[in-house]
């Protein structure tokens, strides 16, 4: 007897096998239901979740935590369209992530048949790229071009929309290794000229500093900008998505730079005459008006994309490349710098404006957070969600090795927090991941409280409630004379009942006293996930803040005593 | 014809040229436009057809914008997957050409006065109706752009333009 063909949906499942994929997060409907089938035969393991969203921000955390592509799946119509938001978050933070969507039959495409959306039309803006799957033949190398595309030169979502005849017909072509993709290359190892040159100008340098994002993170150039780091004796910053990439407790690392950087990180990107971004990409939460962004400064910028040069700071030196590796090829060709006066002058900066918060007047995130890092030691993986708490978070939690800190970035996704800890979890059991998160945010995508309990995940999710949507209450009151707007949370439930009622342990902290003793016992809890509500006072602002469109030398690092115009920058 | 008063000359940001080479595939053409409408540009002409090799196609775009925001864009659609490879042209001495088809009124007394225009142009008459004419012209956009100023009198009904066509001169690449 001949071996049966398999469908295009068995062969859709078995060439993810190939691609090594463990876990796919998806919920289904009736386009999708042959590849949902065709999952019920696999090793492959469907963790069905509760809403699309939650599957992407899912697969994103899995991206994040591991580096390799998180995969989804979802049904037509809606289904489709609610990932659209996860796309454009994995986007924005250059995240691979591959969504397959099931698709009305191919002859009633165009005709508004039940569950017909236009997906590849819908979300054309928001993909890296993407395939409307005509022939199930094409289904071998599509999915390998996908996988390739994903996770090669700058990573980012690729979208793979399959019409029910074609997931539920025959498909008899064979695996490939093959790609057609004559529009894309990747460049590894940079033109040598340019490194020679990014010598030649970190040697003239007195106030050098390195400014590290998200792509240090992803081509896990750590350890490199460290040892350049030290032999040039040049101070380290980082965004917000580039925490861990270099160790934030190292002698030379000055924490977070930007709208809510530290003090002295902003005061070094003000003062220093050379800047070289490895990886980063000048967004507006960093650079403040860019006009006056570092205007003396020489300025080196290192990336995988060539459209990032030039996009908003025209620099001396552009260098394409994967950071890794350029930063490799850099070490030798450099020689240490004097900037011991340098050092000495952002030690001051250190020394003369710490982060610091008040001790007084009830419970303060910043408190709950301090003591999170303490407990934690940058051991932990930590997912935020957006928000207050998210740069609070980011302050006080240091990271200190790569992927142990997800964030959304450039998007700014509410809702993303718990999932992408769900996610993080599912790719490395054996770590502790903790989700922290805004009361506001979390309910965006609470529901996934079930898909963490059915699994037994671990994951931990601390929810900082103040019962406000803070962020934009600290706006409202900064800027808009304390006019609040929509922003009380009014109505919110008792978090520790909701999780009690998915089955999920839950305890709250009232007072700081209660701090050490509740996150202990989270942190040893495994038998399942967990959750922590910490009831934060109400009206509490996060500082240093340069507020948006305002230049980074005009950074308030306490609350300001005077009224402040409404900001001019993007939002 | 009557001397108007000039318009007071507007602004406008400069006229570029950009060829792309892409993949003959659905929705290509959608995620170049994409890259034009997202900055609020508006494409002046475009050119799509096949090439030499039936897997792949050519784009001849116009637009106007500033530069900066230009080169960003060329680089933005260099990055498009589909895109084997975009060129901007602008200020080269490429070949260039375009074919208007433009339909007049012209009436039997001013056919005379239309005829001499066609013959300096090189033009031709496709069509000949009792009460309209079509013509034919090719060459450069601006001596198109002159053909159908000189016609504007005599009542233009219609116009159709093909967009420009470009091509690099000598071995360069288009
Ligand atoms: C999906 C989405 N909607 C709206 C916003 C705008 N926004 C940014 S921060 C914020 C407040 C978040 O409130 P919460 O989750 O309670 O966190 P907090 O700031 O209080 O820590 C809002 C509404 C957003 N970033 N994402």
């Amino acid at each position: 007897m001949q071996p049966k063909t398999p469908t295009g949906a068995e062969k859709l499942v078995q060439c993810l096998e190939r691609e090594g994929v463990e876990y796919i997060f998806g919920l289904s409907g009736g386009a999708a239901m042959p590849i949902f089938d065709a999952l019920v035969d696999s090793k492959i393991e469907l963790v069905l979740v509760r809403h699309e969203q939650g599957a992407t921000h899912m697969a994103d955390g899995y991206a994040r935590a591991t580096g390799r592509p998180g995969v989804v799946l979802v049904t037509s119509g809606p289904g489709a369209t609610n990932t659209v938001t996860g796309l454009l978050t994995a986007l924005m933070d250059s995240a691979p992530i591959i969504v397959i969507c099931g698709q009305t039959i191919s002859p009633m495409l165009g005709k508004d048949a039940f569950q017909e959306a236009d997906v590849t039309g819908i979300t054309y803006p928001v993909v890296k790229h993407s395939y409307l799957v005509k022939e199930a033949a094409a289904i071998p190398r599509i999915v390998r071009e996908s996988f390739h595309l994903a996770t090669s030169g700058r990573p980012g979502p690729v979208l793979i929309d399959v019409p029910k005849d074609v997931s539920q017909g025959p498909c008899d072509a064979p695996f490939t290794e093959e790609l057609d993709l004559p529009g894309y290359g990747v460049v590894g190892r940079a033109d040598p000229r340019g490194i020679e040159a990014a010598a030649g100008l970190l040697a003239r340098s007195r106030r050098p500093l390195l400014y590290v994002g998200h792509g240090a993170v992803i081509s896990d150039a750590g350890k490199a900008v460290t040892t350049l780091a030290e032999k040039l004796r040049a101070p380290v910053v980082n965004t917000l998505l580039g925490k861990g990439a270099v160790d934030e407790t190292h002698p030379l690392h000055l924490g977070m730079m930007g709208m809510h950087g530290t003090a002295y990180a902003n005061k070094a990107v003000v003062d220093c005459d050379l800047i070289m971004s490895i990886g980063a990409r000048w967004d507006d939460r960093v650079t403040g008006r860019v006009t006056e962004f570092c205007p003396t400064a020489t300025k080196i910028h290192v990336d995988i994309d060539p459209a990032e040069n030039g996009k908003i700071i025209v620099p001396d030196l552009f260098i394409e490349g994967d950071a890794r590796l350029v930063i490799e090829d850099l070490i030798p060709l450099v020689e240490m710098l004097d900037t011991h006066e340098w050092l000495e002058q952002c030690n001051r900066w250190r020394r003369r404006y710490p982060l610091k918060y008040p001790r007084k007047g009830g419970l303060r995130a910043q408190h709950v957070l301090d003591r999170l890092h303490a407990l934690t030691r940058g051991e932990a993986v930590l997912t935020t969600d957006v928000g207050q708490h998210q740069m609070w978070a980011a302050q006080f939690c240091l990271s200190r090795s790569n992927r142990h800190w997800i964030s959304s970035g450039g998007a700014g996704t509410m809702g993303f927090g718990f999932p992408a800890a769900i996610g993080a979890q599912f790719a490395r059991p054996d770590d502790e991941v903790w989700a922290i998160v805004g009361d506001g945010g979390f309910q965006m995508t609470q529901a996934e409280l079930a898909t963490a309990q059915i699994h037994r995940l671990p994951v931990k999710c601390l929810i900082i409630n103040n019962n406000f949507l803070g962020m934009v209450r600290q706006w409202q009151e900064l800027f808009y004379e304390n006019r609040t707007s929509g922003v009380d949370l009014v109505g919110n439930p008792d978090f520790v009942k909701l999780a009690q009622a998915f089955g999920v342990q839950a305890w709250r902290i009232r007072r700081a006293g209660d701090v050490d003793r509740v996150l202990k016992q989270a942190h040893e809890y495994r038998e399942g996930p967990c959750v922590v509500v910490a009831e934060v006072v109400k009206e509490d602002n996060v500082f240093p803040m340069i507020p948006a469109g305002a230049a980074v030398h005009e950074m308030l690092i306490e609350a300001p005593r005077h009224r402040l115009d409404k900001p001019e920058g993007s939002t | 014809m009557s001397a108007q008063p000039e318009p007071a000359p507007v602004e406008l940001p400069p006229l570029h040229t950009l060829s792309l080479f892409v993949n003959n595939k659905p929705g290509v053409l959608v995620r170049v436009s994409l890259a034009f409408a997202r900055r609020g540009f508006n494409i002046e002409s475009l050119v799509v057809s096949e090439g030499k090799d039936e897997r792949f196609s050519r784009i001849t775009i116009t637009c106007r914008g500033d530069r900066a925001t230009l080169d960003q864009m060329v680089r933005q659609l260099a990055k498009l997957v589909d895109v084997v490879h975009a060129i901007d042209h602008t200020g080269e001495e490429a070949i260039e050409i375009e074919i208007a088809l433009i339909k007049l009124e012209g009436g039997v007394e001013q056919r005379t006065q239309i005829f001499q225009i066609v013959e300096h142009y090189k033009a031709k008459v496709v069509d000949f109706g009792h009460d309209s004419l079509v013509l034919q012209v090719q060459g450069s956009s601006e001596k198109i752009d002159a053909f159908v100023e000189l016609l504007r009198p005599f009542g233009i009904l219609e116009l159709v333009r093909s967009g420009k066509l470009l091509m690099a001169r000598g071995r360069q690449t288009t």
